[in-house]
Formats: structure tokens, sequence, C-alpha cells
């Protein structure tokens, strides 16, 4: 599927670190839409093997702020003819998506989003408990009586896609117009010159021997901290786990996407039958992708308070991946106060479904040094201004 | 389930800790510039490594600090702040 290329150049227009659905995207848009091709994608592991394959592949727009809804839904616009794009069956599946309600205080966050999303033209209302029973009869919507379903935001652009094909398709994109990609390379350092107005890249040194480049595009979500050690920049960012997991495969009953902020679940059923479901947040800062029991009891727990008639069911796989998270819980993507190095980053929980708006942005970005005019809210400088983009009260569980 | 040591309850469950953060010095708010204290408010110590943190054991109210490993999930060490870190 892939070219296997035996050598490093010794020096590439743009080198991105990471192949993943972010970096993969960028090499793809810019061959495709700003005709550079010289661009080699560094991997320290394999293909998708980061938070592309490890995410619940959920896709959405109901985000709060204007600059986050305006972001995400050319996002999923860009989602619906990404299969054509690739001629790859990315097995995109438009469920619909409900945030559950189980307090006034909730309902009120929910209401107030979807007034954001319709002011955006992102289809989200509000609806009551009665709806969200009727989309999924087989839920006890009192949840047990701890916590009953008042309402909840319905989106009905919500979906979910198979996630490693994401990467493979934009790798194969990119491969096909003569991007490198290479695997198991990893980046030891990267090197800046003083160009008279501050710090400007000039190479990267690898494993596998010295790049010469005068633009470098990271987007190594939990190691970012780590890349950024080596230019000398710092950054708010803070490393956790996000755990997930998945049932064995039963009849197909679930066809919505569900969400529990107050109970932290968001759950769906995969094509194969398969229950995937996700939590908040490991409560402390680790670089590891361990999994813990106390994460499978305390999930499992909630989700037999919403449905209890999956007491029976066994859980087959569990997992986690390395959230790079910010205080404000939107994104750092663009330029930084090194020349020639770009952000990619700060994609915490909410990474994959931005995959395609991402390329297409930071592409853009890298392409024409000037940040895409959907990312101007998301630079690093803006922690330095005071000026934060609030999107925690869209996180899709209470982190 | 991962034990701490709380440093005057003993060995406890995690569950029954909150992690704070990364043990900072404050700049102090007269004399920082701005950026300064944006740097102090925002900006951590990013990469995985041995850091010192406060954490508080919930079910008795003590706070104190732990050294972690945290690209191996390892607790080096905790001790009481008053004892170990120099007050400036």
């Amino acid at each position: 599927m892939f070219t296997q290329h035996d050598q490093l150049k010794s020096s590439y227009d743009v080198v991105i670190i990471g192949a993943g659905g972010h970096g993969l995207a960028a090499a793809y848009y810019l061959a495709r839409d700003h005709g550079i091709t010289n661009v080699a994608v560094l991997e320290k592991g394999y293909i998708g093997g980061g938070n592309t394959g490890r995410n619940t592949t959920i896709i959405r727009s109901n985000y709060l702020t204007p600059e986050g809804v305006q972001f995400y839904d050319e996002s999923v616009r860009l989602w619906q003819d990404l299969s054509q794009d690739f001629d790859l069956n990315l097995f995109y599946s438009t469920r619909g998506h409900f945030t559950l309600a189980h307090t006034d205080a909730a309902m009120r966050t929910m209401r107030w989003r979807a007034e954001v999303n319709k002011h955006f033209g992102v289809q989200s209302e509000a609806v009551d408990a009665q709806s969200v029973q009727e989309a999924v009869p087989m839920m006890d919507i009192s949840c047990g009586g701890h916590a009953p379903v008042v309402g909840a935001l319905y989106h009905a652009p919500g979906a979910v896609a198979r996630h490693d094909a994401v990467a493979w398709g934009y790798g194969r994109g990119a491969d096909r117009r003569g991007v490198e990609i290479h695997q198991k390379t990893e980046v030891l350092s990267i090197e800046t010159t003083d160009s008279g107005s501050g710090p400007a890249v000039s190479g990267v040194m690898t494993n596998r021997g010295h790049i010469s480049t005068k633009r470098v595009l990271c987007a190594v979500a939990g190691s970012t901290p780590r890349l950024l050690s080596m230019v000398g920049l710092t950054s708010p960012l803070y490393i956790h786990p996000l755990q997930a997991m998945v049932s064995e495969p039963v009849k197909p009953w679930l066809d919505p996407i569900i969400v529990s902020g107050s109970l932290h679940v968001y759950v769906s059923q995969t094509a194969r039958g398969e229950l995937v479901m996700g939590a908040s947040l490991d409560p402390y800062e680790l670089h590891a992708t361990r999994s813990t029991l106390d994460f499978a009891e305390s999930l499992s727990m909630h989700m037999l308070e919403m449905f209890p008639f999956l007491g029976d069911v066994k859980v087959v796989r569990q997992w986690a991946g390395m959230a790079d998270m910010t205080p404000d819980f939107a994104p750092i993507m663009g330029k930084t106060s090194v020349k020639g190095f770009y952000l990619d980053s700060g994609w915490g929980t909410w990474g994959f479904k931005a995959t395609p708006v991402c390329g297409k942005t930071m592409s853009h970005t890298v392409a024409t040094d000037q940040p895409h005019a959907l990312i101007t809210g998301f630079g690093l400088d803006r922690f330095r201004r005071y000026a934060l983009t609030g999107e925690k009260g869209a996180a899709s569980v209470g982190h | 389930m991962k034990i701490m040591t709380c440093p005057i309850n003993g060995p406890r469950l995690i569950s029954e800790f909150a992690y704070a953060g990364e043990l900072k010095a404050m700049p102090d708010p007269a004399q920082a510039t701005d950026e300064q204290w944006a740097d102090y408010v925002f900006n951590k110590n990013g990469p995985a490594g041995i850091k010192r943190e406060w954490w508080c054991h919930t079910s008795s109210g003590v706070w104190f600090i732990a050294e972690r490993d945290t690209s191996r999930d390892v607790i080096v060490r905790t001790y009481l702040y008053t004892t170990e870190v120099p007050r400036t």
C-alpha cells in the first residue's frame, strides 16, 4: 500500500513529524492542493499507531465557541466525501449523536450549544427525554434512578468512521503524489539557527541520519512537549492517558452515538456489533499507554446504569492513548516563535474528528507561512495574551 | 489498584488521592511582567520525567508532595511540603 524508502534524502522542503491521521492529512493536502511534494513524514512507530488508532472514532461539530463550531463543521463537511477522494471505504456512518443532560444545569448548556450551533448553520437541537427513549428503546431512561435523563442535545450529523482507514487513505494519497513516509524513524533533535529575528529551523537529526529542512510540522500528540523542548519552546500542554474499551459483538440495538458527561460514558455500536466505549481522562499526568482495571470497572458500572441488560456482555479489549490536553480545551495550532516550526497539537480527547480540517488548515499554514483563517483562534501565543478559547463546555465528557 | 503512601496515613489506594499539578515557584505578583505571570499560570513542564507534584489525601485532607516518574507510572517518594521543600 505504501512505497518503502530505503534511505532518507539529505534535504526536504517540508518535514512532518508524526504519521498519524493529522500528519498524513497535512502531507496529502500539501501535495494535492499546494503542489509541495518534496516532503518526508517521519514516524517513530508505524502509520496510525498512536491516537489515530486508539480513539473511539466519533465525528461531530456540536461545539460551544464560534471558533470551534466553524472549525469542526468544516471538518464534518470534508469527512463526507473523503471515501470518494481516497477510493477507499472509510465506513463513514452518520448515526446522530445524543449528549444526555441529567440536570437542569446541563440542559441549559445543551440549549446554549444548540443556539450557537444553529447560528452557524450546524444541525443541533435540544430534545426531551421522550425523544431519547424513542431513539434508544433499550435504554433505562431513569439510569437506575440515580441520574434520570431530563433531555439531550441532538446532533444529527454525528457519525463514526473506520479510523485506521483514515490514516491509510491519507497516507496512500500522499505516497502516490510523491511524499515519502518513513516509519521506524525517530527524531532525536531539531536544529535551529539564528535568523536575525529569532531562531529558525535548519534541520532534523533522526536515528537514520540527518535531514536539512527549513520547515517542520510537529503532529505528535502525546509526545509534543518533548518535541517542543528540542526547539526551546514551552507550552501549557499536559499529558494524561485516555482509555477506551470494546465489548464482544452483539446484535445491533444501538443506532445513535450516546454521550453522558455526568455518567462519564460515550458509546457507539460498530458495524460488527461491538460496543466501543470511552470515559474521562485518567486522573493524573502520565506519559504511558498502560490500561487500568479501575477504568474498566467504573466505565462498566456507568454503562450498566444506562443499559442494565448488558450485565452478561464481556469486555474483550482495553487500551489507552496519550492525550495532549490544553487549559481551555481548544487545540494549539499554527505558527510558533521559531520560524519554520509549525505546531498541530493540543488535540487531547477531540482530535480524530478534526483530522481532515487539520490537514487542510496546517498544509495552508506551512505552504504560505500564514495561519489559515479557521485556526487564528488556536495559536500558542493566545496564552501569553490571556485570550483563551473556552471550549471546555463542549468536551464530550466532564474531564 | 495502585498504592500511594501518604506521609501521615501510610500506604493507601490511589483512589483516595487527588492530583493537583506540578509544584511551581510563584513569581512575585507585584514585580512579575505579564509574560512571566502568564508563563507561571499556563505553561507546564510537559516532557516525561521525574516530577514534583502536589497531591492530597482527600479522606484526611493531607496535602503533600509526590515525586513520580511519569514515563513509567512509578511513585518515587512522597513527603510533606514543610519538611523538605525550602520556603522562599
